[in-house]
């Protein structure tokens, strides 16, 4: 009887996508073990979050925080706070998310509590008395599966490796109080600073349209992101572009960027570098588009159209707006 | 100010592979893990500006030396490779105790900086185990990292900008490749290097028993390892425009993606 806990993550007072991703999967791996399943819900608004988040099945564990770590870092709040949780619960196995403070929460726990870990997730099923975990291993060279030699652990799991569903029932909520003997070194939050042209997280994109050398300038960007807007899709780019600053670096694709697994792929300018392949070379479908037959692209693209990105990509557009208008 | 960098000595991008025991075949030619490479660059141009050494340390078997001269070359005043054979195959937790201890070993300094991932593990998670095992405060994801009179500050990138942090040092601090692009040795540099130092040590340098370390006392365990089905090979479309792009509609259609 395995308890299995999803550490989830709060963002604007809800929880996020990943996290009814991983509620979802403790679900199911907790039915295929016939052990049992939380949500771990850490920091301000959890007990709200968490009705939310108990829709996907497992019941939550609501820890709110003291207003006074507001200005700390939120791994740093929640880690501890999970630590003395797993110290007093005994849980057997933690689904973190790979999420920038998912990663965070996850290393600070290794710190903590010592716990085998499991990195770069891409599926998990219940294996022979622990999680097997399914791996995109050297940018989707290889599928490795990997499990824990004993009977606890921690798996970091990636976005979108499994789809969010409701269960049939919800899980309750428990709000709970954790004190946590020693806070970890503090950092503090000392500003905030916005920029323009966030977009949402590429990982999470089902279309995505590649921007890569190709596009000449920024204005070129242009047709990239009308040709996604036209196909619901996200907008990534490569390093050399992102390096010109056309394109902010949470869009990059690549090895020292993102790593994507979207439905379908549109490279526009792209040569395919093997620094950019590993980062989407598991795409379902890679459509390139670029006047270098022989760029290395061809090597992994299952269509590819050779010719002026700036004659083929805004006819598509068009040509997918009128398609969808004409179907409407 | 003296920076220790993590640096990872990894196999050449695109040319990774397991061994039989299905650990990453790290005999192939070794280069520096990209993302420690933005770090080592931020290091050299802190030291230069404030003054102190950038020092590299890494763990890695013996194809790591060549990774090491170009760090060096680059401009790092000297190195620590630990390697010893007893530590292969080793999980993130044995991994952890190892640097740990090298970190212990090497204080004083003031900051150790780590890459965001590595290319052939993509855990992003030691640097973090590394702040808690040291006592030290953690700051992560830096796209800047400049020096306080107290401490150190840094970007944090988020979905929407980035935080401000900051913090007393001695700190870790996990970075990205907007902290730029490194530099190529210069061939002063390349000349320099053969004479820094690089010290060698071995698990007993670090007072940690081989047998708490290596593929023996690994936690996790790779079960098996297959090739994804290979793509087809690409199609070519070679019409003028109007007609490519009725092609492009026409496959996409057919895939059901429109």
């Amino acid at each position: 009887m395995p308890a299995i806990w999803a550490i989830g993550e709060i963002a604007d007072g809800q929880p996020t996508k990943l996290t009814l991703e991983l509620a979802t999967l403790a679900r199911t791996l907790a039915a295929n073990s016939g052990g049992e399943a939380r949500t771990v819900l850490v920091g301000a608004g959890a007990a709200a979050a968490g009705t939310a988040a108990a829709t996907y099945g497992p019941a939550v564990l609501a820890v709110e925080v003291e207003a006074g770590l507001s200005d700390r870092p939120v791994a740093s709040v929640v880690a501890p706070r999970v630590a003395a949780l797993v110290a007093e619960r005994m849980p057997d196995f933690l689904l973190i998310g790979a999420s920038n403070d998912g990663k965070d929460v996850a290393g600070l726990l290794l710190g903590l509590t010592d716990l085998p870990v499991l990195v770069n997730g891409s599926g998990v099923t219940w294996g022979d008395g622990a999680p097997r975990v399914e791996m995109s291993t050297f940018g989707g060279k290889l599928v490795t599966h990997s499990t824990f030699a004993g009977t606890r652990g921690m798996v970091i799991v990636r976005p979108a490796s499994v789809s969010a569903e409701a269960a049939s029932a919800p899980g309750k909520v428990e709000t709970i109080a954790v004190s946590v003997s020693a806070e970890l070194p503090a950092v503090k939050v000392t500003g905030n600073v916005e920029e323009s042209g966030a977009a949402a997280p590429i990982e999470e994109a089902r279309i995505i349209v590649g921007a890569g050398r190709g596009i000449g300038s920024p204005d070129g960007l242009k047709v990239i992101e009308d040709l996604a807007a036209a196909m619901g899709g996200a907008v990534g780019a490569t390093r050399a572009v992102v390096d010109s600053g056309w394109v902010p670096y949470g869009q990059q694709i690549g090895q020292t960027g993102k790593i994507v697994k979207p439905s379908l792929y549109v490279a526009c300018g792209i040569s395919g570098a093997i620094q950019h392949k590993v980062g989407v070379q598991t795409a379902g479908t890679i459509v390139a588009v670029n006047r270098d037959a022989d760029a290395p692209i061809a090597e992994f693209a299952d269509l590819f159209v050779v010719g002026d990105l700036f004659e083929i990509v805004p006819r598509l557009a068009a040509a997918l707006r009128a398609r969808k208008s004409g179907s409407a | 100010m003296n920076i220790v960098v993590l640096l990872k000595a990894v196999p050449v991008v695109g040319t990774e592979r397991l061994d039989s025991g299905l650990l990453t075949d790290r005999s192939v030619q070794l280069e520096a893990n990209g993302n420690d490479e933005y770090l080592l660059e931020k290091a050299l141009k802190l030291t230069e500006t404030h003054g102190g050494e950038t020092i590299i340390l890494t763990v890695g078997p013996g194809g790591s030396t060549e990774p090491i001269r170009k760090a060096l070359a680059m401009g790092a005043a000297r190195a620590v490779h630990i390697a010893d054979d007893a530590i292969r195959g080793s999980d993130m937790r044995a991994t952890l105790d190892v640097l740990a201890a090298a970190l212990r070993k090497m204080q004083p300094w003031d900051l150790a900086f780590c890459g965001a991932d590595t290319s052939d593990g993509q855990g992003g998670v030691l640097g973090a185990a590394l702040a808690v095992r040291l006592g030290l405060p953690y700051l992560s994801y830096a796209s800047e990292i400049e020096p306080t009179d107290a401490g150190v500050r840094i970007h944090r990138i988020n979905l929407t900008g980035y935080d401000i942090l900051e913090a007393p040092t001695p700190a870790v601090v996990m970075g990205t490749q907007l902290l730029g692009a490194p530099r190529y040795p210069s061939l002063r540099g390349i000349m320099q290097a053969r004479s820094k130092p690089v010290e060698a040590w071995s698990l007993a340098d670090l007072d940690l028993a081989p047998t708490t370390v290596g593929g023996g006392a690994a936690t996790t365990k790779t079960l098996d390892s297959t090739k994804p089905p290979e793509r087809a090979g690409a199609t070519f479309v070679r019409e003028a425009p109007d007609e490519a792009v009725a092609r492009v509609v026409e496959f996409l259609a057919g895939r059901r993606l429109i």
